[in-house]
């Protein structure tokens, strides 16, 4: 299977991710340019970490506009994985592909460490090598992190499924104490209703190997390979 | 030429970090009266146009697309003439 990168100007986890699904997890790999609006028969685009266009404006709200992304938009439409990452899940925010939007930290603060998240759902192909309650120690590393959106799409999303991480504390209790940024239901990651497009703002691509404290990071890159091989055998 | 000033602040309700701080730093300088604080972002427009209204429909239009996010944010538009 063959994942795309995208590189936004900004980005700055596109290489960490590119490491990740190349040396670790040992699948094909592309960059896609921002400029360039050919997908180049990608299995999965990932949208990943860093600030792309600077951020000015509001994160990811420039970054909607560049070429790259409407294929991404058709992308999804016709059932293509997309994943993003960070300011990638700001950018899928801003675009309207996934419901809802970031503000700044409760706090004000950029906040760089190890959080764990539990696992809400399996019934994608990102989650769908894991258990449910399952925790993971991966880092977060932003600004504007604060997910947000009106009480009554808050519902619907834990109704329908659609809250795939939560902010946890070790043992998988969802507490106010282990939600890092005020992100409302200690929402740490999200997908769409047909379960093709995935936003998180943890960042699984810096915990792929033990060297990086945690390899938890690897289990979702695995889960996609998995998908992707069962659905090759098909 | 004609131009106008957006505002865009926070809709009612969303909660308003930088505003928040700002304010309960204002409380601890002494300033009792202070009952609130929101944050948001000015921008000064410069449009081709002779008609203010059709200017205004054009930043109606601009705001929705990019200025501000109608997740989380309202905008005021001031056409200045």
């Amino acid at each position: 299977m063959k994942f795309g990168v995208v590189t936004f100007p900004g980005s700055n986890c596109d290489y960490d991710t590119y490491a990740a699904v190349r040396h670790v997890l040992g699948e094909e790999v592309e960059f896609l340019w921002h400029q360039d609006s050919e997908l180049k028969d990608c299995d999965v685009v990932v949208l990943p970490g860093g600030f792309a266009h600077g951020d000015y404006l509001r994160t990811g709200a420039i970054a909607r506009f560049s070429p790259i992304v409407k294929e991404v938009r058709k992308f999804a439409e016709k059932g293509g994985i997309v994943w993003g990452i960070c300011n990638g899940f700001q950018v899928l925010l801003e675009l309207g592909l996934l419901p809802g939007a970031m503000l700044r930290n409760k706090g004000l603060r950029f906040i760089c460490r190890h959080v764990n998240i539990r696992v809400e759902t399996t019934d994608n192909p990102l989650t769908g090598a894991l258990t449910n309650g399952q925790v993971l120690s991966i880092p977060i590393a932003h600004s504007d992190g604060n997910y947000y959106d009106y009480p009554d799409n808050i519902q619907a999303l834990e109704e329908n499924g659609q809250i795939v991480f939560k902010y946890c504390d070790k043992a998988g209790n969802v507490t106010p104490e282990s939600n890092p940024n005020g992100a409302l239901n200690n929402i740490a990651g999200i997908c769409n209703k047909d379960r093709n497009v995935f936003g998180m703002m943890p960042h699984p691509e810096r915990a792929v190997e033990k060297v990086l404290n945690s390899a938890d990071g690897l289990k979702l890159f695995e889960s996609l390979k998995a998908y992707y091989t069962r659905k090759a055998a098909v | 030429m004609i131009t106008a000033k957006v505002t865009v602040l926070f809709k009612d309700g969303v909660l308003d970090p930088q505003g928040k701080t700002i304010f309960n730093a204002l409380k601890d300088l002494g300033y009792e009266r202070v009952q609130g604080v929101s944050t948001g972002k000015i921008f000064n427009l410069k449009l081709n146009h002779s008609d203010p209204a059709e200017a205004e429909k054009e930043i109606a239009d601009i705001c929705n697309k990019l200025l501000a996010n109608p997740v989380i944010e309202q905008y005021k538009i001031e056409v200045e003439g």
